[in-house]
């Protein structure tokens, strides 16, 4: 008889492909929610993950502040060093990359940081 | 993340294992926190994370060192789908792409083809010989849709025998009232039966199949998120 308990269950499809580029040698940074206040639409715990061409999977808002959380992915991802960010009303940027819907949300963004699963160190140069 | 972490989330996740990412927010130090093990690296206090896990919610505690934010990454709900027929065609992709994961149980091989559900777990056993392997638990909904007793009941009896969050079934009024009766004469209570959604999904008017599983999905993630 089948053991469906015992049957392979979804990765997070973000943090699959994450993985996916990590093995392609690709640079990547991953975003993830860390807090939220009123109405912001992504729960804490969202992730997107960021390569260094710009491709992006996942969300972490309606799609208010993706663009500026790219932003800071790819500088991320250049300096090695993870950073906070915040979101919102209360946010001096707030007409420009702010929550339309106005909620606030907390962001940490780290750089992905290991070799492929393949034992090829690719510390590239570029 | 570092690749490492990322790694073993993945694999944590497809193994069907819970874990716990715990990160400095001031540093990005980070470890993975296996259900039942203890934090070794930030020295956190294991109830916080048995809270994250029982919960699923991600929550920053404090530490000396500074707040940490604890991920947990847990099954996903599971979906028993009872029928291989038309309305599950549509409720298993719908239902996977909302992040719950999908069986399909009917005991008739032609219906629980791998051609008429592609990527699909399914079951292809009488529910009263599978059911108890399956454990369903409070975070598995049971939706029957056969039209038939003879596997839709015995699926809705272990079903009501768990903590099943979601149990629906199909039919009408008068289909749902023969079967009241039924799993009544079987020592259920109005209470129990209660559980039971039927005329299944939530009431938008549906007609195709594909409209009848928009309800139910809606009806089962409701279930999920407001109780």
């Amino acid at each position: 008889m089948d053991q469906p308990n015992s049957r392979h269950t979804n990765a997070d499809p973000v943090l699959a492909q994450a993985v996916e580029w990590v093995d392609e040698g690709r640079r990547v940074a991953l975003a993830t929610v860390t807090r939220t206040w009123g109405s912001a639409p992504r729960r804490a715990g969202s992730h997107m993950a960021i390569a260094a061409n710009g491709d992006f999977a996942g969300s972490v808002s309606g799609g208010c502040i993706e663009g500026a959380v790219i932003q800071t992915a790819l500088e991320v991802i250049e300096s090695g060093e993870p950073r906070t960010l915040e979101f919102g009303v209360t946010n001096e940027m707030a007409w420009e990359v702010g929550l339309a819907c106005g909620g606030r949300v907390h962001l940490f963004v780290e750089p992905v940081v290991g070799a492929p699963a393949v034992e090829t160190p690719v510390q590239q140069a570029r | 993340m570092r690749g490492d972490v990322l790694r073993e989330v993945v694999d944590a996740q497809r193994a069907g294992r819970d874990v716990v990412v715990a990160t400095r927010l001031s540093d990005g130090a980070q470890e993975l926190i296996a259900r039942g093990a203890r934090s070794a690296v930030l020295g956190l206090d294991g109830d916080a994370v048995a809270a994250a896990l029982a919960t699923g919610d991600p929550r920053t505690v404090e530490t000396a060192d500074g707040p940490v934010f604890l991920r947990p990454y847990v099954r996903p709900p599971r979906l028993i789908i009872v029928g291989a027929v038309h309305i599950a065609q549509a409720l298993v992709p719908m239902a996977t792409i909302a992040g719950l994961q999908v069986t399909v149980l009917d005991p008739r091989e032609g219906f629980a083809t791998a051609d008429r559900f592609p990527g699909a777990a399914l079951v292809t056993e009488w529910p009263d010989m599978v059911m108890d392997g399956l454990r369903p638990d409070d975070r598995t909904g049971v939706v029957a849709l056969t039209h038939d007793p003879k596997i839709d009941d015995p699926a809705l009896i272990a079903a009501l025998e768990s903590d099943a969050f979601y149990i629906g079934a199909l039919g009408s009024r008068k289909t749902q009232a023969a079967r009241r009766e039924r799993l009544g004469g079987l020592g259920f209570d109005g209470a129990a039966l209660e559980r039971i959604h039927g005329p299944v999904g939530l009431p938008i008017g549906a007609r195709t199949p594909e409209e009848i599983a928009v309800a139910v999905l809606a009806q089962v993630i409701g279930a999920l998120r407001l109780g």
